[in-house]
């Protein structure tokens, strides 16, 4: 906005403040932006390769079905640690809000640390602190690497799911609680009957937002060598060999990985305009 | 702050330590005695003294911030009280330690608030029937019944499937007086129920009122609607600073108030 010239009386202008939250978002013109990167960087490739060589989108084209496996495999993740970390993360929320104060202060603790701690640091400790195997009454199960990365991921979801449900618990106005108490009801049935369905449509669209970050975090696992997209993607450009290939492949993983997201953004975005306008 | 030492036995108890004001009228269902309260050291009650005979109606007047929602709070236990005795029917309210033995006086005395509170993600009917239903325990069909009559009543049959967001301020407030005599309480507690309607609703409202107080319903009603309270109070209490400073019938208070205080704030505001 240009600044008001002076001979101009000020006015007061109409509230854009939506329009400052959506420019953080995912909008068509990343997705135009990616798509540009991607044809860039396949010209390059392909002017770079050697004459006889297969030519680039041929080469992308096939390993796309071992990266879709891959990246299948990302959703499984990302889905897992999305339900384990909701879960937790509704218990350790409303664990936030107890009346007992070591309850309240144990959550409050338990929350912050996994909030703030780095999620590559979290999945670390999983990986290399979760045995690989337990033995239960003489029963071997083995855990896999990616169970424990999943586990890994779900720590830090629950923590922020965790947040999630205590923001939306206290932004109801007290005077729920007071008209559900001069009725008679007690404390749990006024936290599922009045307070929390209410919350639902609060936590909606953060929860979303919340599971657009932790898939495109499931990436962090090829760190710690389980098999999902961005493993498989580093093992076919060793197998191809070609460092002109280098570029197109990435941008070709972060296109997969826009398309899932995007749709989520547009979705939260009109979820909040909604629900902006009924509260 | 917790008011007087929990007491073991379950409720309802029976009555004990009758004060002499009890002795001497026998019917009050409602009663104060030296009430007082404070938030931090802001002292919001200093000891008031009242009663309210069964049936009867009682209206609290008096200028923002002389605690007269505080009081009707303090009634129904939704804040604790510092010092002194309140009791309903046979509930030793200042007693009363465990939610368990709060809902059980809550049971019996229902409150109408400023800001109608009704649930905004239920319809109108359900509103009405959440608490008979988990509260009380009664069957549905049954529940379902009374709602809509209560409803019909507060003349709202035709907006039961409403959502609060759907209904103006007046009818939303019909809905939260429905919902309040859907429990089936001794005593209804208003508090600035019209304070935040327009004109035209303020009387669908009070007619409501006016009608339950008829039928014989004990109703504290904190209120600035002075015709209202002269036309329907038993007695009315002028409140300021945390003390009543006069009480009396309608007609000699507001005709022939007796304090200087009294007369000034009439003068304002009649």
């Amino acid at each position: 906005m240009k600044p008001a010239q002076a001979s101009v009386l000020p006015v007061l202008l109409p509230v854009r403040a939506r329009e400052a939250a959506r420019s953080l978002r995912l909008s068509g013109g990343h997705g135009v932006a990616l798509v540009a990167v991607f044809v860039l960087a396949c010209g390059v490739a392909q002017a770079q390769a050697q004459p006889g060589a297969p030519s680039i989108l041929e080469t992308i084209w096939k390993w796309t079905p071992l990266l879709a496996r891959g990246f299948v495999f990302n959703l499984a993740i990302s889905f897992l640690a999305m339900a384990i970390g909701t879960l937790a993360g509704l218990f350790l929320g409303y664990a936030q809000i107890s009346h007992l104060p070591p309850v309240a202060k144990t959550a409050k603790v338990l929350t912050h640390f996994f909030r703030n701690a780095p999620w590559l640091v979290l999945l670390f400790y999983c990986m290399f602190l979760l045995p690989f195997q337990v033995t239960i009454l003489g029963l071997t199960i083995p855990i896999p690497d990616w169970t424990k990365a999943t586990f890994g991921l779900a720590l830090p979801v629950m923590a922020n799911v965790s947040e999630i449900v205590r923001g939306a618990i206290q932004s109801i106005p007290t005077t729920q609680w007071e008209a559900a108490a001069s009725l008679a009801f007690n404390r749990r049935q006024t936290m599922w009957m009045i307070i929390f369905p209410q919350c639902i449509k609060r936590m909606l669209p953060p929860w979303m937002n919340l599971y657009s970050i932790l898939t495109m975090a499931t990436v962090l696992a090829s760190i710690v060598g389980v098999n999902e997209m961005m493993t498989l993607t580093q093992r076919a450009l060793s197998a191809e060999n070609r460092p002109g290939l280098l570029l197109a492949f990435y941008s070709y993983v972060l296109l997969w990985f826009f398309v899932y997201c995007y749709p989520i953004a547009r979705w939260t975005v009109r979820l909040e305009a909604r629900y902006a306008v009924n509260q | 702050m917790k008011a007087g030492t929990p007491h073991p036995n379950p409720l309802p108890s029976g009555e004990r330590e009758p004060s002499a004001r009890e002795a001497g009228e026998g019917q009050a269902i409602v009663e104060l005695h030296d009430v007082h309260q404070a938030f931090g050291h802001v002292e919001v009650l200093k000891g008031i003294t009242f009663s309210v005979q069964k049936g009867g109606v009682v209206c609290i007047i008096g200028p923002s911030g002389s605690g007269k929602s505080t009081l009707l709070r303090c009634i129904n236990g939704l804040v604790p009280i510092r010092s002194g005795s309140i009791r309903v029917a046979d509930f030793e309210v200042h007693k009363l330690a465990t939610d368990r033995e709060k809902i059980a006086l809550r049971k019996e005395v229902s409150m109408v608030f400023q800001q109608y509170n009704l649930f905004p993600h239920k319809t109108a009917l359900d509103n009405v029937m959440m608490a008979p239903i988990h509260v009380l325990n009664e069957p549905r069909d049954e529940v379902r019944e009374r709602a809509l009559a209560l409803l019909a009543k507060v003349g709202l049959a035709s907006k039961r499937d409403a959502y609060p967001g759907e209904l103006s301020g007046g009818q939303q407030q019909r809905v939260a007086i429905a919902r309040s005599l859907a429990m089936r309480p001794e005593v209804m507690l208003f508090d600035e129920v019209t304070a935040a309607l327009d004109p035209e609703t303020v009387k669908e409202v009070l007619n409501t009122i006016r009608q339950l107080a008829r039928e014989g319903m004990t109703c504290i009603l904190v209120t600035h609607e002075m015709r209202f309270a002269r036309e329907l109070a038993d007695e009315v209490l002028f409140t300021d600073g945390g003390t009543i400073v006069e009480s009396g019938r309608p007609a000699e208070l507001f005709d022939r108030p007796q304090k200087e205080r009294t007369r000034a704030f009439l003068s304002q505001v009649l």
